[in-house]
C-alpha cells in the first residue's frame, strides 16, 4: 500500500475484551472484537467501514481515537505512533481527532445548553478566551446551519436532526483533521438523513477533513466514501475504491451484503439476483476457525474451514481475503 | 385480491396534551384487500404507528382519543365493539409485530409460554397442546432446535431471533391481518432480508393481508402491492407500487424517493434534500397544505387552503394542488 499522504495508518490492530468471571474476576475468555486489521486513510479521503452489528467496526474507530487501549498492533497518525502516547501529548493529539456519535439523543448532556455543549471541547483544551466564547459558538452553529440564537436551548428542545448538528459542531470545535463518524445518520429519518449527509460532505470539502465513516447502511456509505472496507467478525474481508466495490464485489460476504439492500425502484429490484444468508453472525468469543465467514458462506470449500485467508491485492488497490477469489 | 378485508374510513385519532390538541391521525381513509401487502410510509411522528394502534384499539387514553371515523373489519366496525369483543379479535384475527422485540417480549416468561398464551385464549387449547404448537411455530419461523428452545427466555436469543419469535406469536392464530410496525429497524441488512422473506412467505402460505409500516422505501419497493404515503397525520398519496415509484405525483413522495442514495445508479455528486423539519402538529394551521413550508413547488394557494385527496388515475390518489404539473416540474428539476 502507498504511504504517501496517509493521515492514519493502522497495522495489525488487535483489540480483545476480557471476559471476567467468578469471585476473583479471573479472565476466562476473550471477546475478539478486532483481530488483526490493517488499513490506511489518506489525507482528505473518506474511508467507509461497513459490517453487521458486532463485527468490530465501532471498536476500530474507538481504538484509533485512543478511547480504548489496544491489545497489540500499531496506529500511526501523521506518521507518528500514537499507541503509547500519554498525558499532555495524548491530550494535544486529541484536538486533531474527534468523534460524531450515533445516537443524538444519548450523546448530548440534557442539562447543558447547546452553546455550552458545542464549546466544551474548546474549554477543555484551553482554546478559547472569555470574550471570544460567544462569537465562537455563533460561528460553529452557523457552520452546521443552526441559528445562533438557539444557543441557550437545551437538547430536548431540538429535533433529532438538529441534535446531530450540535454533535457535529462539537466535533468541529477544536478544528480537527480527522473525524470518526460512528453511524451518524442511522437514527434519523430519511429526509433528515440526506440533510446530514450533505452537511458532512460540504464540511469535509470546506475544512479539508478526513473521515472514517462507520455505518451498516451500504447505500449511504457508498454515497459518502472514497474507499470502503468491509468487516466481518473482527477481520477485514475486502477493501477497495467505493465505485469498484459496488461494481465488482469479490468477497462472497460483500456480495451477500449488497444483494440484501433493497433498491427503491420495484422494476429494477425485481430483476436483481438475491443472496439470502442463513443464520446470525457467530459469537466473537469463539470465532470459527479458518475463514471467519465459512459458516454462512454458500461457496465454502474444505480449505475455508482450515486456513485463514490473508488479505491480498488482486489488482488496482483492490484487496480481498478469500481463498476462492 | 379484490375482496375487502379492512376499510379505514375518515379515522381521526387526536391526543390532548398540555400544548393543545394534537391531530396525530386526521381524516385517514384506506383499504386493505384479502391477501394484499399494503405499506404505510412516512417519517417519524407522521401518524403511521398511531393509525395502526387505532386499528388494534390500543391508543392510550388519556391522552389519546379516537374522535371519529370507522374501521370496518370483517363487516364490523371495530370502533363500536365492546372491549370484550375487541379482545377476541386482537391477537386472533388481527395481530401486530412491534418495532423492538427486546422491549415487546416479556423477559421473565419463556418464549414458549408467550406464544402458547394466545393459543390457549383464542383456540381453547390445553397447555400441553399449545406448547407443542408453539414449538411447531418456532420451527416454522426458522428457529433451529425448536423443541428445546421453546423453554428458553428471550435474552437467550439474538435480536433477529427475537423478532422471529414475535412473528411466531403474531401468526399463532393464523390472523387475517398482520400489522408489522417497522419490524426490521433494529436489525442488520442481512437479517432484515431474512425476516422480510419470512413475512412474505407466510403471507403467501396463509393468504394473510399485511400492513407494513416503515420509512424504508427499499423494503416497500421489494414487497408491497400498494403504497400509502402519510405526512403530518394525513394521507398525501396512495397508489399501486409501480405507480408510486414511476409516477409519484406528490412532491413529498418524490422527495422521499430521491433522498435515498441508490446502489444501482452512478454515484450522484449531491443528494436530493428535503429542506426543513416536519411541522409541529399542535401548531399546524388547519387550512393549509402541511407540506407547503418544505415544498419547493409551493404557491400562494398552498397556504390558503388544504388540498383534498383527488383521484388522478386508476387506483391513484394524491393531495396536491399542483399534481398535474408535477411530472413536468420534476423534469425541469433534473
Amino acid at each position: 500500500m502507498k504511504t504517501d499522504g496517509d493521515l492514519i495508518q493502522v497495522r495489525e490492530l488487535v483489540k480483545y475484551f476480557p471476559v471476567l468471571a467468578g469471585v476473583l474476576k479471573r479472565k476466562v475468555a476473550d471477546i475478539k472484537a478486532v483481530d488483526g486489521v490493517s488499513f490506511d486513510i489518506r489525507n482528505g479521503e473518506t474511508l467507509g467501514l461497513v459490517g453487521e452489528s458486532g463485527c468490530g467496526k465501532t471498536t476500530v474507530g474507538r481504538c484509533i481515537l485512543r478511547l480504548y487501549d489496544i491489545t497489540s498492533g500499531q496506529i500511526l497518525f501523521e506518521k507518528t505512533g500514537i499507541t503509547n502516547l500519554k498525558g499532555e501529548q495524548l491530550r494535544r493529539m486529541r484536538r486533531d481527532m474527534q468523534l460524531i456519535f450515533q445516537d443524538p439523543y444519548a450523546s448530548l448532556d440534557p442539562r447543558m445548553t447547546a452553546g455550552d455543549i458545542i464549546c466544551e471541547p474548546l474549554l477543555v483544551h484551553n482554546m478559547v478566551k472569555g470574550k471570544e466564547y460567544r462569537a465562537k459558538v455563533a460561528e460553529l452553529m452557523k457552520m452546521v446551519e443552526l441559528e445562533p440564537r438557539m444557543e441557550d436551548r437545551c437538547p430536548h428542545e431540538f429535533s433529532g436532526g438538529q441534535r446531530q448538528r450540535i454533535g457535529i459542531a462539537r466535533a468541529l470545535a477544536t478544528r480537527p483533521k480527522f473525524i470518526v463518524c460512528d453511524e451518524p445518520v442511522s437514527a434519523l429519518d430519511v429526509s433528515i438523513q440526506s440533510q446530514i449527509i450533505s452537511l458532512l460532505m460540504r464540511l469535509r470539502q470546506e475544512l479539508a477533513l478526513t473521515y472514517l465513516f462507520i455505518a451498516h447502511d451500504l447505500s449511504v456509505v457508498r454515497h459518502i466514501s472514497d474507499r470502503v472496507a468491509v468487516m466481518y467478525l473482527g477481520k477485514i474481508m475486502e477493501i477497495t475504491d467505493s465505485d469498484e466495490l459496488y461494481a465488482h464485489p469479490l468477497h462472497p460476504y460483500t456480495r451477500a451484503l449488497l444483494s440484501a439492500v433493497p433498491i427503491p425502484d420495484p422494476k429494477i429490484d425485481r430483476e436483481r439476483k438475491r443472496i439470502l444468508l442463513s443464520g446470525d453472525v457467530p459469537s466473537p468469543l469463539l470465532p470459527p476457525p479458518g475463514c471467519r465467514f465459512h459458516t454462512r458462506c454458500w461457496m465454502a470449500k474444505d480449505i475455508c474451514k482450515e486456513s485463514l485467508p490473508e488479505l491480498r491485492n488482486v489488482g488496482s488497490s483492490h484487496w480481498v481475503a478469500c481463498h476462492l477469489v | 385480491m379484490g375482496d375487502r378485508l379492512l376499510e379505514v374510513r375518515n379515522l381521526k385519532t387526536y391526543f390532548y396534551i398540555k400544548e393543545g390538541e394534537l391531530r396525530a391521525v386526521d381524516e385517514l381513509s384506506y383499504t386493505v384487500n384479502k391477501g394484499q401487502f399494503v405499506s404505510l410510509v412516512g417519517e417519524s411522528a407522521c401518524g403511521k404507528s398511531v393509525s395502526a394502534l387505532s386499528i388494534m384499539r390500543l391508543i392510550p387514553y388519556p391522552p389519546g382519543v379516537i374522535v371519529g371515523g370507522e374501521i370496518i373489519f370483517d363487516d364490523k366496525d371495530l370502533l363500536s365493539l365492546s372491549e370484550e369483543e375487541m379482545r377476541s379479535i386482537r391477537g386472533n384475527r388481527i395481530a401486530m409485530i412491534f418495532q423492538e422485540p427486546m422491549t415487546s417480549l416479556n423477559p421473565v416468561l419463556t418464549v414458549g409460554r408467550q406464544i402458547s398464551e394466545a393459543l390457549e385464549i383464542h383456540r381453547g387449547m390445553s397447555n400441553q397442546d399449545a406448547m407443542q404448537e408453539a414449538a411447531k411455530l418456532l420451527k416454522l419461523v426458522g428457529i433451529p432446535d425448536a423443541e428445546r428452545r421453546v423453554g428458553e427466555y428471550p435474552y437467550q436469543f439474538s435480536g433477529g431471533m427475537q423478532q422471529r419469535i414475535m412473528i411466531a406469536m403474531a401468526i399463532s392464530c393464523r390472523p387475517a391481518l398482520l400489522i408489522a410496525d417497522e419490524p426490521t429497524t433494529s436489525v442488520d441488512v442481512t437479517v432484515q432480508a431474512q425476516l422480510m422473506e419470512l413475512i412474505n412467505n407466510l403471507r403467501q402460505e396463509f393468504g394473510t393481508s399485511v400492513i407494513l409500516i416503515t420509512h424504508n422505501l427499499g423494503l416497500v419497493a421489494r414487497y408491497a402491492d400498494h403504497v400509502n404515503v402519510m405526512y403530518a397525520g394525513r394521507l398525501v398519496e396512495s397508489g399501486s407500487l409501480d405507480v408510486i415509484y414511476s409516477e409519484p405525483s406528490h412532491p413529498y413522495t418524490m422527495g422521499l424517493i430521491a433522498s435515498v442514495p441508490r446502489l444501482d445508479l452512478e454515484r450522484a455528486q449531491s443528494l436530493h434534500v428535503i429542506p426543513g423539519l416536519p411541522p409541529d402538529l399542535t401548531r399546524l394551521p388547519k387550512n393549509i397544505c402541511a407540506f407547503a413550508a418544505r415544498c419547493k413547488f409551493a404557491l400562494g394557494e398552498c397556504i390558503k387552503a388544504r388540498p383534498e385527496l383527488e383521484q388522478v388515475g386508476d387506483n391513484h390518489l394524491v393531495a396536491c394542488f399542483r399534481h398535474s404539473e408535477m411530472k413536468a416540474l420534476a423534469e425541469v428539476e433534473k
